[in-house]
Formats: C-alpha cells, structure tokens, sequence
C-alpha cells in the first residue's frame, strides 16, 4: 500500500500554485480599488487620512517579525532542534494573535463612529468615502481571516510536530504553512500602504 | 478471456474499507471519479428537465406553462446547474480523474487526500445551489450570469446559489492543483512530454485555466454576496460604483471557464479518433501547443461579452481582434482530427459517431462564434435567441457530446461490461437530428431578432420555436435512450478484455476494470508514443 508515497517537491508545487490563487483573488479587490481611487482620489485622500496609521505601523511590524519566527521554526526543525522549532511556531502564533487585537481595537473605533459596510453614516457621506471604507473593511476583513486560518493551520503543525510527525526528516508541512504564511504577509504589505499611504499623496 | 472477467471486479472489490464508507472515505482516484460520474449524470437530467420546461413554455406565444417569475427562475436554475454543476467538472472531474493517473502510468494523483475534498466541496455546493431554488425568496431569477444591479436587488435567494458556485470553485481549483502537480511530478518512466496522451495534455491546459481564472469568480461572487448582505454600493452607478466592472471580473473568469468546458472535450476527441481511425493522431505537437494556445489566448478576450454594454471603442476593437486569434488554434485542431481521418481505416462504432458529431457541431458553434466576436454584428446578435444556439452548440454540442463519447468509450473500461451498440448508434442518431434542429431553429429565429430570457415572443416567431421544441422532444428522447442502453451495459453488458476498441494509450494494458493501484506491483515502462498501433489488436467481446 504504497499509493500516498511521498514528494516533498510535488507538495510544495502544489502549494505554489495555491499561492498564486490567493493572489488573484485578492488582485479582484486590488483592480476594484484602483477604478474607484481613480475616479474619487479627493475622496480617498480624506477617508485614508481617517484610518490609525500608528496602528497599521505597528501591524506591519508585528506581521513582519512573525514572518520571520516562523522562518527560523523552519531553521530550527531542519537542524533537529525541536524545542527551539516549536518555541518560534509559538511565538508566531502569539503576534498573528496580537495582530488580530490590534484589528479588533481599529475596526471597533471606527465601528463605534459610524463606519461600516452598510451603515447610515457611510450610505450618506460621499460616494467614493463610502467606496474606500467598505473596501477597507472587506480587504482587510478577508485578510484577517487568512491569519485566522494561519493561526489554525500553524497550531495544527505545531501539535504535529510534538507528536513527531512533522520532523527533521519531514518538514514539508511546516514548510507549506511556512510559504502561506509569508503569503498572508505579503498581502498586507501591499494593503497597508494601499490603504493607509499612497492615498494621502492624491489631492487632485 | 470472457470467463475469467466475468468474476473479476478490480477496483471495486479490492480496497481499505468495504461497503459506503470505502466510496465515502476513498482517496483513490478510480472511485473519485465513479463518484463524480455519478453525480454529474444526475445533475444533467435534472437540468435537461428544466430545459424541456424552458422549450415548452416557448412553444406558443403567451403562457403556456409558466408566468415570467418561473420562467426567469427556470432559466437561471437550468444554467446554474448545466455550467457549474454539469459542463465544467464533467469530463475532467469523472474522466479526468479515474484516467489521468492511469494515462501518465501513475497510481494516483499527488494529493489524494485534496481530491476527495475537492469532490465533497462539488456535492457541498450543488446541495447549495439546489436549496437556494427551494428556500427564501424563491429561486434566483437573475440568469446565471449573476449581472449586478439586478442581481444585487432581487429578493430572490441569490445569496445561497452564490455561495454554492463560490464552493464549486474551491473543488475546480483543488482538482486543477492536483493534475498540474500530477503531470509534473507522477510520469512514469519514459513517459516523457511527447509521449503523453493528447487528452492529458488538454486536462494540463485545463487545469491551468482552473488554477488562474477561478480565484476571480470567487472574489466577484463574495463581492455580490457582501453587496447583497451590507449594500455597499461598489457596482451600484447610482452610488459611485461602476456596474460594467462587474461585468470585466466576471468575465474574467467566466470566459475562460468556456475553455475549461472545451478543452477536455478536445482531449476526448484526440483520443477517440486516432482509434477508430487506425492511425496516428496528425499534427501531435501542433494538437498540443494549440492546447496550450487555447488557454492563453482564451484568457484575454473576455470583453467581448461586453461589447453592448458601453465599453470605450478602442476596448471593442481590441477585444475582438483578439477574439479571432482564439479561433486560429481551434480551426488548427479541426484540421488535424479531419487529416487524422484522411485514409484512415475508419470504424464508425458508437464513440467515433459522437466524436465525428462533436466536431460537426463545435465547427458551427465556433464560426457562430465569430459572428458574434466581431462587434458589427454582435451589436444586432446580441442578447438573441442566437446567442441560446450558439453557446448550446458549442457547450453542447461541443463538450456535452464529447462527455457522451467519452461515456461510450470508456465505460467498457470503468466496469469491465460493454453496452449494446444498436441502441447506442439509434440514440446517437435521434440526438444528433433533434439537437441540429432544435438549435439551428433557435439560431434562426434569433437572427430575425427573438430576444433570449422572455417566455413572451411576437407571433412572427411561432413558427421557428414550435420546430425547436420539436427538436428538444426527439433530442431527449435519444438522450433518455441513450442513458437507459448504458446502464443496461452496466448491468449485464457482455464482458470486455482489456482493450476493447484497440487502443494504445496505457489504459487498455490493464484489466478491465483496472485494479487497485492500477498497474500491480511493477511500476510500467513506457517505451513508444499513445498513438503508435503497431501490434496493437483489438480483443474480441
Ligand atoms: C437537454 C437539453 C437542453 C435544452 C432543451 C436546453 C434549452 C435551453 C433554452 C431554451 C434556453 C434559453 C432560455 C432563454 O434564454 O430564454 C437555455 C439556456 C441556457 N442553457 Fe440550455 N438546454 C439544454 C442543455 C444545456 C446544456 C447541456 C448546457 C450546458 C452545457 C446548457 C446551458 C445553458 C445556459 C448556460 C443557458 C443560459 C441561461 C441564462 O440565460 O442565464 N443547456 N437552455
């Protein structure tokens, strides 16, 4: 009973290709940003300069440091040195936690002001400030579910890990959630600034 | 060679787990695809149904059998089904998945575990679609299309039918993951790129299209579902938002999708030809990059359904020349199967009748296409009766025959038993005349300007629309003859040895039914191309 044996470099071109169809579907967000901040760009220039830009600083960082610890979990499994792989998967979890407090403080503020998809506030303000916010919530609401699933799927390789499934012989699974999370990472790089930056700098 | 057969049930008996659960909790690529097979074949008569409700209501001007609110529900529900339930995962979700693996000489596909979800994800979302029909606002009206600002406002349940076809498109990726990973990575030895099967090479292509595109009709559908749900007002001109958008992201994906539909059709027929022709496929490399041509170029002319809709000029023109680029590589296979033909040894058995029908009418589907790619007569084409025709001929009669071929030749091979051929040629027949005349009817009346999605029309068009309902009576008669001979065949067919029709390509060395791992305990060499039939002789049955 040979049928599942093992191709570590099948499995991480599988998961490649499963990479790059995150990247379009969040590319269908970034294409509808881009029509609406070219037609409102005064629009988005004032709602951007609404959002908490020390918040999304800080989230940058906090992502970008869990890129890295996650890395070094790799590094770490790769030289057999379990406690240290397990305690880097750990911390990981810990800031994409962290990330996530953050969010939920920046989405209740501006909850608590009358800013969300649907709200009576947003459906009388200007037609590209209402457009700017509900893209907002819907980019970086479905980005945060993507650290919700990450946090699921690192939690779930740590466990696997302890039981010695995944291992110095055999990381692949690490790895893979390693490649995903970089990925999720790498979509806030570019929703960060889309949102919080680069529309300031468009006063028509 | 009969005798021994007859006990034999290969993969159906052999296995981890025994009764439901060894089909429910299968990884193995054979059983993913009988359980595909099955599901699809219902989803299609349940469909077919709605579409003979469709042509009846049209058989007269006025009411016939439905108001407008049913008969726009019945439309949408038929198109629902028949693209994301029937055409887009049929041949490469059943016959892609029980054969691929055999086709490149490998025991499964790379992730086993993936396909089984990938199937549970189809029969999630085609629980979803089906309920969206029965529950809420009643069922979506909004043609499958999904065009906003309707489809945004209706109170009907499109909500549920979205998140059905956004579900659909997980399973398509996943499956589309699993081959490309498949082809790349589990080829035998000396199955080397200029020795795989031409319907591989269109499942590759395919499943290229799948991974790339269908992310876009995910995000499209949420973003309708997330309209639906808060009103943002994104596609909503009224509120800033830009309607036509809308319609770029869907067609991003959606006309691609069409080449997921063909494409593997193509395959089938590639295979089917050389068979029953006793030669060589013609022109391989030229089949195999204009696979890949398809795919590409497929994927940049999705505009061209938008050509009424108030895109700039230049948008058009540029739109449509790449529209008539896509017909250089499909007119290049039309070529090739047609000199495949030329001084063949040609036996019409019931496969080859399908085949040759599927490249008759695809061939008409594909100049009516470029009667609607060029923008001058689309203008007055569009949203027609002509359009109904053209896209039936194409998907239809197109991919929907090349499943029937596929059924025809393989089921010999999924169940060990053949079917009875008489039968087969009648219904073959009966589908053939009623599906030309239905849709030729319907493309007919379509240029005289029968508009699409009414269950009203003027008079003058009584005429036209009573012969095609004529023809969708004599069409599902055959289908329902058709059906009903093969599931006999299953039943008590006479048994098959391992290569029933002579083929060449790996899957008629092994048993019919294959066994477990496919191939037994020695991993196969391949040592010469899928078309060579030198010493290839076909097993008497
Ligand atoms: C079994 C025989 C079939 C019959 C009698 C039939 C009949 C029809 C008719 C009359 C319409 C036009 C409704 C209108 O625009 O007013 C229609 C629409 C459609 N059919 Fe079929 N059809 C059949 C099979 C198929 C198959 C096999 C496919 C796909 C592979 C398919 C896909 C569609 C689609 C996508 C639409 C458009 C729905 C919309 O406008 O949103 N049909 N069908």
């Amino acid at each position: 009973m040979s049928i599942e044996h093992r191709d570590d470099t099948g499995a991480r071109f599988g998961m490649w290709l499963f990479l790059y169809t995150e990247v379009i579907l969040f590319s269908g967000l970034f294409v509808l940003f881009a029509m609406t901040q070219a037609r409102f760009p005064e629009h988005f220039a004032a709602a951007s300069a609404g959002l908490n830009t020390t918040i999304g600083t800080l989230n940058t960082f906090v992502l970008l440091t869990s890129s890295l610890t996650l890395s070094l979990s790799v590094t770490a499994l790769q030289l057999n040195k379990i406690r240290q792989s397990l305690l880097f998967c750990s911390g990981t979890v810990l800031l994409a936690v962290i990330f996530l407090v953050n969010k939920y403080f920046e989405w209740s503020t501006e909850i608590s002001h009358g800013i969300y998809p649907g709200s009576d506030h947003l459906a009388e303000s200007a037609p590209g400030t209402a457009a700017f916010f509900n893209l907002y919530f819907f980019t970086t609401g479905l980005h945060g579910l993507h650290i919700f699933i990450g946090i699921v799927l690192i939690l779930t390789v740590t466990g696997m890990i302890i039981r010695g499934k995944v291992s110095a012989e055999c990381p692949v699974l690490l790895v893979n959630s390693t490649l995903y999370w970089h990925l999720v990472d790498l979509i806030w790089i570019f929703v960060f600034p889309l949102f919080y930056l680069i529309p300031r700098g468009f006063h028509g | 060679m009969t005798e021994t057969t007859l006990n034999y049930s290969g993969f159906y008996t052999e296995g981890p787990r025994k009764g439901i659960l060894g089909w429910l909790l299968t990884t193995d690529h054979k059983r993913i695809g009988i359980l595909y097979l099955g599901c699809i074949v219902v989803m299609f008569l349940i469909a077919m149904v709605l579409g003979l409700a469709i042509r009846l209501e049209l058989i007269a001007p006025g009411k016939t059998i439905m108001g407008p609110q049913a008969y726009n529900a019945t439309f949408t529900v038929h198109g629902i089904i028949m693209i994301f339930l029937f055409i887009i995962p049929s041949i490469v979700a059943a016959f892609g998945n029980f054969l691929l693996p055999i086709h490149i000489g490998a025991r499964d596909v790379s992730f086993p575990k993936l396909n089984l979800l990938s199937w549970y994800c189809y029969v999630a979302g085609g629980l979803l679609a089906i309920a969206s029909i029965f529950t809420g606002g009643g069922a979506p009206d909004t043609g499958w299309t999904f065009y906003v600002p309707f489809s945004t406002q209706t109170t009907t349940n499109v909500n549920l039918a979205v998140l059905g076809a956004f579900i659909l498109g997980f399973s398509s990726i996943l499956t589309g993951i699993n081959f490309v990973t498949t082809i790349h990575r589990l080829r035998a030895k000396g199955m080397t790129w200029g020795r795989l099967p031409m319907f591989v090479w269109t499942l590759y292509a395919t499943a290229w299209i799948q991974i790339l595109a269908t992310p876009m009709l995910g995000i499209t559908l949420v973003l309708v579902f997330l309209e639906r749900i808060f009103g943002a007002g994104l596609f909503d001109a009224a509120r800033g938002g830009d309607p036509i958008l809308y319609q770029h992201l869907f067609w991003i994906y959606s006309h691609p999708a069409v080449y997921i539909m063909i494409l593997p059709g193509m395959g089938v027929v590639s295979e089917i030809i050389p068979t029953f022709a006793r030669k060589p496929l013609f022109g391989y490399w030229a089949m195999a990059i204009s696979s890949l041509a398809i795919a590409f170029a497929g994927s940049l002319v999705w505009a061209h359904h938008m050509y009424a809709s108030g895109m700039s000029d230049l948008a058009v023109l540029v739109f449509s020349f790449l529209t008539f680029i896509v017909a250089i590589p499909s007119a290049i296979k039309v070529f090739n199967w047609i000199s495949t033909l030329y001084k063949g040894s040609i036996e019409l058995a019931p496969p080859m009748l399908f085949a040759l029908a599927f490249i008759f009418q695809f061939a008409i589907g594909g100049l009516g296409g470029l009667a609607l790619g060029a923008a001058a007569s689309d203008v007055h084409l569009h949203d027609t009766s002509f359009v109904v025709g053209h896209f039936h001929y194409t998907m239809f009669g197109g991919a929907g025959f090349a499943f029937f071929a596929a059924l025809h030749f393989w089921l010999p091979k999924f169940t060990g038993r053949m079917y009875r051929h008489k039968p087969a040629v009648i219904a073959w027949g009966l589908m053939f005349v009623g599906f030309n005349v239905l849709y030729m009817s319907m493309q007919a009346v379509g240029i005289q300007g029968m508009p699409r999605r009414y269950y009203d029309y003027l008079p003058e068009f009584q005429a036209l629309n009573l012969v095609a309902t004529v023809g969708s009576w004599i069409l599902a008669a055959g289908i329902l003859l058709m059906f009903y001979n093969l599931w006999q065949g299953i039943r008590r067919g006479r048994p098959v040895g391992n290569n029933p029709w002579g083929g060449a390509t790996l899957e008629w060395q092994i048993p019919s039914p294959p066994p477990l791992e496919n191939f037994g305990a020695e991993d196969p060499v391949v040592t010469k191309g899928p078309y060579d039939y030198k010493g290839v002789v076909a097993d008497e049955y």
